[in-house]
């Protein structure tokens, strides 16, 4: 009982599990909708970050916190340039719908 | 004990607004959602005695990123209701991919341990000092190659943004050199003779004849049909 009663890197390890498969099912399940599946990332990346935090904790590691802050960087990154993407794409084509893509499908 | 108690908190909380990121209606909740997420991680981050990195989740995460999602959703005139179509077609097939890969973690979890010489490999262990100082002590030591790149990645982030967003807009007159340059004075000036003692009256106002507007581009191509499609115009 006394197991479940301190937090450890169990406790954290379930709860960033639970949420990259929360965001690998949302990827699956708004798969019309990009700024949806761009959000899903978002909580995977999440997930990550949260677990590369719990391990720096757990083994009084630093260098997973710097990790984390990389990954954090990159995060930024990524949804300012996918959100860039979909902004020109729907003045070009009207739609963001991720099925309609496919112009270069010859 | 206290700690459990927000730990078990914040956590629920995460996960309830992370499911409801993902099934929400409206995109705008979903974002919404997002955020509170995102605090909630960075109260789990503060549990787990990353202060630094809790403050930045707030800051970057909450203050740019997911406003940054809130601006684009509202910008983009989307019917949405239009994208949430399938949802209960694609729902088996989520579910059934996110049930693997939760038993997977699960299974993977089941059989771990940590190694007896994992304290023995740190790589920067943590300081007595406050975290946000020991971060900074190991980030501009050990770790300023990868700050640097982490600079270098939100530079090409932040032009590539731009580049790809940038639309250039002929609100204004500008100045074109090379018209400037190429022009001839056949085309300017115009000699007219006219004799002597006669004036406007009898005459008339000779208006030269304005130069056209140079190439406007032809819009029987259909350039425009998509409303927003702008190629570079030629001027």
């Amino acid at each position: 009982m006394s197991q479940m009663m301190e937090v450890g890197l169990g406790h954290y390890l379930v709860v960033s599990a639970i949420l990259l498969v929360l965001g690998v099912f949302g990827i699956f399940l708004n798969r019309k909708n990009i700024i949806i599946i761009l959000m899903s990332i978002e909580l995977i990346l999440l997930a990550v970050n949260l677990n590369l935090v719990a391990f720096s904790a757990a083994h009084g590691d630093l260098a997973g916190q710097v990790m984390a802050m990389f990954v954090l960087t990159v995060a930024a990154a990524e949804a300012a340039i996918g959100l860039a993407i979909v902004l020109v794409y729907f003045r070009n084509r009207g739609s963001i719908q991720v099925e309609d893509v496919n112009l270069m499908k010859g | 004990m206290i700690a459990t108690f927000f730990f078990y908190v914040f956590a629920v909380i995460l996960i309830a607004s992370a499911a409801m990121v993902v099934s929400s209606r409206n995109p705008v909740h979903s974002v919404l959602f997002l955020i509170l997420a995102f605090f909630n991680a960075a109260a789990l981050f503060l549990i787990a005695g990353a202060e630094f990195l809790a403050m930045v989740l707030v800051i970057v995460y909450v203050g740019a990123v997911a406003v940054l999602f809130l601006f684009v959703v509202m910008m983009l005139d989307v019917n949405f209701a239009e994208l949430r179509g399938g949802f209960q077609r694609y729902l088996p097939v989520g579910a059934a991919i996110g049930a693997v890969l939760l038993f997977e973690l699960v299974g993977i979890y089941w059989g771990w341990t940590v190694a007896p010489q994992a304290a023995a490999l740190r790589l920067s262990p943590a300081p007595p000092v406050s975290n946000t100082q020991a971060l900074g002590d190991v980030i501009y030591t050990d770790y300023i190659f990868l700050f640097q790149a982490a600079g270098l990645v939100l530079l090409v982030a932040m032009i590539g943004a731009i580049v790809l967003t940038l639309r250039e807009r002929r609100m204004s007159r500008h100045q074109v050199i090379a018209r400037q340059t190429a022009r001839t004075v056949a085309e300017t000036l115009e000699l007219v003779d006219i004799s002597v003692g006669v004036g406007v009256k009898s005459l008339g106002i000779y208006r030269p004849k304005m130069p056209e507007p140079p190439a406007e581009p032809a819009h029987a191509g259909g350039g425009h049909a998509e409303g927003g499609h702008h190629a570079p115009e030629v001027r």
